[in-house]
């Protein structure tokens, strides 16, 4: 069976929460004492109805603000997929905990108040969604019992959505009109709106087809962890373990290690579960060369006539994520990359992306929290990486504040403008 | 073969790797739980034909099922890994924490002052945990790498952002990650991944008949360290364990399951968590979790 990750993305306001409680709910993934102590909670407070959003709020300050702070995950599974719910907060000071939701998922759902529109909050979540490149984008609009049910809002919005998304770089676009409160088109399909033909949303999730999402073109393997048993009875035993970025591993492969540039052959591969004759993306293996090269952490493993990029200047989208210090140019920041960590500065802000207007605005040598720029770098040492469009594993970086720890920026590496 | 816990299984490896090779000195907390049984399998896997580069370290509150310290102890002799273990009877006898006493007494919060103590006696800076999201809602919100501060504390309002597969382990002396690679599983996860990969675990995680009282409609075991409650009736009673913690504050539940099989058919129907079932110690309060979290819990 099948895996799904999703993001949900949204304010308390737009009913995400709700949506989330409804498809848990709908597909009969609450356990009893999980209602039975929100059904409560709901009745000390006084609604009216089971406030399904409780499911997910699951900090005391969040219970007590209504708000939520930081990504949740929630599991359920229909016999059909099973799925993992990455629940992001929408509110402007939490974009980095989108940003963590939203980052390694299939699927983002972005929720639009059908009562408001288009709204700034629904550009940037759906800039973040771009810029992260989620493969497959879901827009509901929710809360159409609250118009009705009228075909005219659900088309006005849509068409809003599309003028302002033409800009962005989205690849599979869907639109839902919804209710998750009373359910409409999130389970069941609605018998309000038999206007709309269109799948309900579980049955979207459950079909989208998302095989060819992976990068199974460019063989990239970021070495992890060398494997040298110090035991008799595997005398012989280097192998290279990692999880495989990109590409296709087969036994019998001529392969190139960099940045070595030395050549060898995969003569075996085990897999967890035992030796296989091949690794496709995501796959955590361990490899075996017939030559006795120098490989460690941080090395990687490609095919010799299709090579990632290698340099220490590179160019980024950054997104700045510490509240406590802006970016600061000339830094010396950590970067990790792959299963490489080096030193880094940021030389250079080409320009501010403002995420209502898309708007580029130079002049500006700062990034504060939750600002998105171009930027460039210098490394202390070269990174092997991909454009962030063309393989996310080894396009993406983040960089660590080295006094304080925190992971301060979280960056798209970008083929270097011309 | 590929089955529907591929994914997982890659994920766990690669993030068990990750703190191998990033870390000083890490260890994996082994109760004997079915989840530290999967997590301690998959770390095998991790490194194998190599052994695992790093310790497991079971906290002991002294009121164990026998049936599972004898399981820990033949698990940890089969696979050469070394066993450390943190006493709360120790911890009770130095006089760090207090013993409890009275007619719902559990040692399990004194467990959070042996675990942070021995963390600190042994100086490790990643501790691998078992925990999943899919059990408690404050465990829900947690990373996969888990910041303490040198109090052991987490901070669930400055968690550090996780993104991609990228962790960050940069820490200071003194402090420490919790590490949970089994995050992203659920119940019906790790029993699919005990049948199909035929593991090993304590038999009270099946089917047997014991005696049995109930409290607050929970079937307890009468064990040494929990005698019935006054006035309640002793009931031989078929029953299985779905989480195993300390005996006074662990339930069963009534059932037939003999076999993963039969488990996996329970726990699919299953209408309530592990947790609201069988545990005690998260019916305390509303937060319960998250406070005991605060301080440095599991």
């Amino acid at each position: 069976m099948e895996r799904l990750r999703f993001a949900t993305v949204g304010s308390v306001d737009d009913g995400k929460s709700t949506l989330i409680g409804r498809l848990l709910y709908d597909s009969k993934s609450i356990f009893e004492d999980q209602l039975e102590h929100i059904e409560a909670v709901s009745k000390r407070r006084g609604d009216d109805y089971v406030d399904l959003s409780l499911l997910t709020d699951g900090l005391r300050a969040e219970r007590e603000q209504g708000i939520t702070i930081d990504v949740a995950y929630r599991y359920f599974a229909t016999p059909k997929r099973s799925f993992i719910i990455a629940d992001c907060p929408g509110h402007i000071q939490y974009t980095r905990n989108m940003i963590t939701g939203a980052s390694n998922v299939d699927l983002a759902i972005v929720l639009i108040d059908a009562r408001t529109g288009v709204i700034e909050q629904t550009r940037r979540h759906s800039l973040l969604v771009s810029l992260l490149g989620v493969p497959h984008l879901v827009i509901c609009v929710n809360k159409m019992d609250l118009v009705d049910y009228d075909q005219d809002v659900f088309n006005n919005i849509r068409a809003e959505f599309e003028e302002f998304a033409s800009r962005l770089d989205l690849q599979d676009v869907t639109f839902l009109p919804i209710s998750a409160l009373a359910g409409d088109n999130c389970v069941t399909r609605s018998a309000n709106m038999p206007w709309f033909e269109g799948p309900t949303l579980l049955h979207h999730l459950e079909n989208v087809y998302t095989a060819s999402d992976d990068n199974r073109i460019d063989t990239r393997f970021p070495v992890q962890f060398v494997i040298r048993p110090q035991r008799a009875d595997f005398p012989d035993y280097r192998g290279y373990a990692g999880r495989v970025a990109g590409g296709v591993l087969r036994v019998g492969d001529e392969v190139m290690v960099l940045p070595s540039g030395l050549t060898s052959t995969i003569t075996g591969i085990d897999s967890p579960t035992g030796p296989v004759n091949e690794a496709t993306p995501g796959q955590a293996v361990t490899v075996l060369l017939a030559d006795d090269l120098s490989i460690t952490r941080g090395d990687m493993i490609c095919r010799p006539n299709n090579r990632p990029r290698m340099s220490q200047e590179l160019e980024a989208m950054l997104c700045w994520m510490d509240d406590t210090a802006p970016m600061q140019p000339g830094k010396i920041y950590s970067i990790k990359h792959t299963t490489k960590v080096a030193r880094t500065k940021i030389t250079e802000v080409l320009y501010r992306l403002n995420i209502s207007s898309l708007s580029r605005e130079t002049g500006i040598n700062q990034l504060a929290m939750n600002e998105i720029g171009r930027v460039t770098l210098h490394t202390t040492a070269p990174l092997l990486f991909d454009d962030y469009h063309q393989n996310r594993t080894t396009g993406c970086f983040i960089i660590v504040d080295e006094t304080t720890g925190q992971t301060a920026g979280a960056g798209m590496l970008l083929s270097p403008r011309t | 073969m590929k089955t529907s816990l591929d994914g997982l299984i890659d994920e766990s490896v690669t993030i068990i790797r990750e703190v191998a090779a990033e870390f000083e000195r890490p260890v994996l907390l082994f109760s004997g739980g079915k989840d530290s049984v999967v997590m301690l399998h998959l770390a095998v896997r991790a490194f194998a034909p190599a052994r695992i580069p790093f310790p497991v370290m079971h906290i002991d509150t002294g009121h164990n099922f026998p049936e599972v310290i004898e399981f820990r102890d033949r698990c940890v002799a089969e696979m050469g890994v070394q066993l450390i273990v943190g006493s709360v009877q120790a911890s009770i006898d130095s006089g760090k924490v207090a013993d409890v006493s009275g007619p719902r007494a559990s040692r399990n919060p004194l467990q959070t002052v042996t675990l942070l103590d021995s963390i600190a006696e042994h100086r490790f800076d990643a501790v691998f945990g078992g925990a999943r999201r899919d059990e408690e809602r404050a465990r829900a919100k947690e990373r996969v790498y888990s910041h303490r501060d040198s109090f052991g504390q987490w901070d669930p309002k400055n968690q550090r952002p996780e993104l991609w597969g990228i962790y960050n382990g940069r820490h200071r002396q003194g402090e420490h990650f919790r590490i949970f690679p089994l995050s992203n599983w659920t119940e019906l996860d790790i029993w699919t991944f005990i049948g199909e990969y035929d593991i090993d675990l304590p038999s009270i995680y099946y089917a047997h008949t014991r005696p049995i009282f109930k409290r607050d409609n929970m079937l307890m075991a009468v064990t040494d360290f929990l005698p019935p409650d006054e006035g309640s009736v002793v009931e031989q009673m078929q029953v299985r364990f779905r989480t195993v913690g300390d005996a006074t504050c662990t339930a069963a539940v009534s059932s037939s399951a003999s076999t993963v099989d039969d488990i996996i058919a329970e726990t699919a129907v299953a209408r309530v968590t592990e947790r609201g079932a069988t545990r005690a110690d998260d019916r305390m309060s509303e937060a319960g979790m998250e406070d005991r979290k605060r301080t440095g819990y599991f």
